[in-house]
């Protein structure tokens, strides 16, 4: 809900007093300034705004946001958040999650909080790697990554977030990059406004245990390696030079200047198919990493329901009472 | 030959059949009637955990128990004087447990070759003459008759055969002069619409009291006079719909709706299910994705200024151990329900025990104190649930409430209490900063040394909780030893101070003897018989009841220096003996059975007696 008397908000409202502890240099930095200031933004009291976070480097976020907060357990944000925002719908409820956290430990409530579409914002800080416990490989480091738990290269491949997300029925999914600061304005913008479950990955770099992961995506190349979904807009990326046709489902890049404009794909976030197919994209050999909103779609969410099953309950029975229920059933009277 | 009455004070049968056969349901009309007709009573359904094991089987027997009694009673006895077996399975599994002389009545029409040789019997036993020494046996062609009695309805004969139990009952119905009224009527509100099924049943019914009163097997009936209970209203109550009532009370008396999160397990799925339906009363259910997730929810449910409530058994509360830690460190206000079952691991998921004490009170990392409360019977699940609520929501803590298979399952007629004269509970969120200048979430009251509860929303009081060590008032993150320590003790602290809130234990008997029997949670009723008997053949024996485990209320110490001996019967290897030995210093011995079953209260007479003669 937005309250248009809201008193208007600056960043500096919604930094904590709390020191901020990442190491220098640590991609979460800009996504907290980003958030900070997007905030005050969405016209909504700072009261009603709740950051919940699991355990690794990204869930200390909340420490650092002056909103309600809460710092629980490795994997359980998705749950707790559910909880909070079932018991008091009126608030904007954020999860800040991480891959370890929210695809490994807490896969499984990751994937139910999004499979009921309840309205809780999920950023999900992606480094490939597990920073806190000092570097193991993590569910979406790539095959063959050298950690100090994966001394010989691990062997296990890694899952792809927002193909997860929209196999669990998500119905906002989006990816983002720490450094494309811009962007990830509009993303977050985006997941506030959408009216249930929302995810965002959030690619973010790791300078201390995996430099680099996403230089491809934010260095001198990134205009050629990256393509900015819109909505209703042909697939063009590299300055618009390149574009990407489908032949059949599979999907190609194409030279600009050898093809026509109206051959290139159209970005339609309301179209599930197209979303699985660009969530493939993901780490491609051939193709750029798509950023943007992937899906995006309305949908009733669990939250609305429960309000609404309550309340046509006591329109049908009448509020209930305790004593009268007490009073029901078979009863007998003693002397 | 006219037929005899004979009044008793008391007495127990059993039905016992196939998973399908109804017993449970039978059972329970029996329960219903000898609730209305004014007997004390005390139930014990024993049900497999397979849903329908193979029809005829050992396994698939479900049986259900109830002692009546004109008396008070306290518990649903071990020994039937009345087995009612539907086939060979159920009478080889419970034929062992009837007392000498009693009488077993057999639906012999499933006693087929095929039946006995599933259970195991070699010859018919109602043909070779094991059993007629030791039991009135009484064959009867159950379905032989059912169809009989429905001639002419327009009903498969597989459908007909179901009937069988309600030709059952109808004849303990006539032993012992119950009306039939009551099942009549509840059989036309259960089987609406389906008039042909409603007419079966009735008839079938009314032809076993029917058969008892025509056949001259029955030369005695039996009268079981009213019990003298208490004056009031009274309804029948098993202890999972107490709890679950006592928790809408608690939310109906605090002013806060009331919140579940929580995963099915047996035997604690039944609150879950009949919280979903009192959404008029506002109550949110959130069945989770797993038991974490419901624990989770219930911790961001309190968060955000619900009752907050999860419920599950061993297992589940096992899984949930790291988010309960979570609950204590943020010391938030919830309910978690252990309706505890067999274990370890999956075990015995149908059967109780009291083996889930020591979890309670240890099973999270560090030190992480949780207040145990256990209910004594089935009825009192609904003032323990009340009590669990108040507590949490005083001192703001997660309170650990310990029921069982049994309490669950088990009921008892229960006078129905008027929730204005429960205890108040007062609940106050937080609204204004509590020192010149900060909102200090850990910023303790002097008494309970509870914390504040301001929840999202409350503007100016925007703050942080979470899992790392607080800083003591401010809550902030602190890694500092000393103030460690000191949260440490203060959640400690806060805890015991919940003895100052909790009632004096009462003492049944004298308050000095040769023997304190002393318990927790459902052997309440066999210790209470036991205490009972004992007196009344003139020992020196007393009994005391903790509700509070933790803490230990501050009076039990005084009162077991006056016995010369301590016996703490449980349905576990002794686990609040341990703590009793520990807390008191005091040589007490336990009595401890862990069959799946209740204790029963002639092994306790017994256990006494060995010891003080």
């Amino acid at each position: 809900m937005t309250d248009v008397q809201a008193p208007l908000l600056t960043k500096k409202d919604f930094e904590s007093d709390q020191a901020v502890r990442w190491c220098p240099g640590c991609g979460d930095y800009a996504i907290l300034a980003q958030t900070q200031k997007n905030m005050p933004t969405f016209g909504r009291k700072r009261e009603e705004f709740v950051f919940v976070s699991g355990i690794g480097c990204s869930s200390r976020f909340p420490y650092y946001m002056n909103t309600y907060g809460f710092h629980s357990i490795h994997g359980r944000a998705p749950a707790v958040a559910t909880g909070v925002k079932i018991a008091n719908p009126d608030l904007s409820v954020w999860v800040v999650t991480g891959d370890g956290d929210g695809l490994s430990i807490g896969g499984n409530h990751f994937m139910h909080v999004l499979r009921r579409n309840m309205d809780v914002n999920i950023l999900m800080f992606n480094n490939r790697i597990y920073g806190l416990t000092k570097g193991q490989y993590s569910p979406t480091s790539e095959q063959g990554k050298k950690t100090k738990a994966s001394p010989y290269g691990s062997i296990d491949y890694p899952l792809n977030p927002p193909s997860l997300a929209l196999g669990a029925q998500a119905t906002f999914v989006a990816r983002t990059i720490d450094r494309w600061q811009k962007h990830m304005a509009a993303m977050l913008e985006r997941s506030y406004n959408h009216d249930g479950g929302s995810f965002i990955e959030i690619y973010q770099n790791c300078n201390i245990f995996n430099d680099g992961a996403f230089e491809e995506y934010t260095g001198a190349e990134k205009f050629s390696n990256v393509i900015e979904l819109k909505h209703g807009e042909p697939m063009v990326f590299a300055q618009g030079t390149k574009g990407i046709k489908l032949d059949g489902f599979k999907p190609k890049v194409v030279d600009m200047e050898k093809n026509s404009i109206d051959d290139i794909l159209i970005h339609n976030e309301t179209d599930l198919d197209l979303a699985h197919i660009i969530a493939n994209w993901t780490s491609h050999p051939t193709l750029p990493e798509p950023i943007g909103v992937i899906y995006c779609i309305d949908k009733t969410t669990y939250n609305q329901d429960i309000v609404n099953q309550i309340e046509s309950a006591i329109e049908a029975k009448g509020p209930g009472n305790v004593q009268d229920l007490l009073n029901s059933g078979d009863t007998w009277v003693v002397d | 030959m006219g037929k005899t009455f004979k009044t008793i004070d008391e007495a127990v049968i059993r039905f016992a059949g196939d998973s399908g056969d109804g017993m449970q349901l039978t059972g329970g009309r029996f329960t219903e009637t000898t609730a209305i007709v004014g007997n004390d009573l005390s139930t014990l359904p024993d049900f497999p955990a397979e849903i329908r094991a193979p029809a005829g089987s050992l396994a698939g027997v479900s049986a259900f128990q109830i002692k009546f009694s004109s008396k008070d009673i306290h518990t649903p006895g071990v020994n039937p004087d009345v087995l009612v077996a539907m086939n060979p399975a159920a009478l080889k599994v419970h034929q062992k447990e009837i007392i000498p002389g009693g009488t077993l009545i057999i639906n012999t029409d499933a006693f087929t070759k095929k039946n006995l040789k599933f259970a195991g019997y070699e010859s018919n036993p109602i043909e070779d003459g094991s059993l007629d020494d030791y039991f009135t046996l009484i064959p009867i062609e159950m379905n032989k008759m059912v169809t009989a009695a429905c001639e002419g309805l327009d009903l498969s004969p597989k459908l007909v055969g179901r009937t069988k139990n309600l030709f059952a009952l109808g004849i303990l119905f006539y032993m012992y002069d119950r009306p039939l009224d009551a099942t009549e009527a509840w059989l036309k509100k259960k089987f609406k619409g389906k008039d042909a099924i409603i007419e079966a049943n009735t008839r079938a019914l009314n032809a076993g009291y029917n058969y008892g009163d025509t056949t001259e097997l029955f030369m005695t009936r039996y009268k079981v006079e009213k019990a003298s209970l208490p004056s009031g209203t009274y309804r029948n109550m098993n202890g999972n719909l107490a709890a679950s009532l006592g928790l809408l009370a608690a939310s109906e008396r605090s002013g806060l709706k009331l919140f579940y999160g929580g995963y099915p397990i047996t035997p604690a799925s039944d609150i879950l299910h009949m919280l979903a339906i009192w959404k008029h009363f506002g109550v949110q259910t959130f069945q989770a994705e797993d038991e974490i997730a419901g624990i989770a929810s219930v911790i961001g449910a309190a968060f955000a200024g619900k009752l907050a409530v999860t419920a599950t058994s061993g297992p589940g509360i096992a899984l949930k151990g790291e988010s309960l830690g979570l609950g204590v460190i943020t010391e938030l206000p919830m309910v978690v329900i252990n309706v505890q079952r067999g274990g370890p691991s999956t075990g015995l998921p149908t059967k109780t025990e009291q083996s889930d004490l020591n979890q309670a009170l240890y099973g999270r990392n560090g030190e992480a104190p949780m207040p145990v409360i256990a209910p004594a019977t089935p009825g009192d699940c609904f003032y323990a649930a009340y009590e669990a609520c108040r507590i949490a929501l005083k001192f703001m803590t997660p309170v650990m409430f310990l029921s069982d298979g049994y309490l669950a399952n088990g009921s008892e007629p229960w006078k129905i209490p008027n929730v204005d004269d429960l205890e108040d509970i007062d609940v106050k969120f937080a609204h204004d900063k509590n020192s010149e200048n900060d909102f200090l979430p850990y910023l303790r009251d002097e008494d309970t040394l509870a914390r504040p509860w301001a929840i999202p929303g409350t503007p100016g009081l925007e703050h942080r909780l979470g899992g790392i060590e607080k800083a003591e008032n401010t809550g902030h993150v602190s890694y500092d030893p000393e103030n460690h320590h000191r949260m440490v003790e203060l959640r400690q602290e806060k805890v015991n101070r919940i003895q100052h809130d909790i009632p004096p234990l009462e003492v049944f008997g004298e308050d000095h003897g040769d023997m304190l029997v002393l318990s927790w949670g459902g052997t309440y009723g066999a210790c209470r018989s036991a205490v009972e008997t004992l007196n009344e053949e003139g020992k020196k024996v007393s009994h005391v009841h903790l509700r509070w485990i933790n803490p230990l209320p501050k009076d039990l110490g005084e009162i077991i220096i006056g016995f010369k001996n301590v016996l703490v019967p449980e349905i576990n290897l002794g686990q609040l003996l341990r703590l009793i030995r520990s807390e008191y210093l005091v040589d007490a011995q336990g009595l401890n059975l862990v069959r799946g079953r209740p204790i029963g209260a002639s092994t306790i007479v017994e256990t006494v007696k060995k010891t003080i003669g």
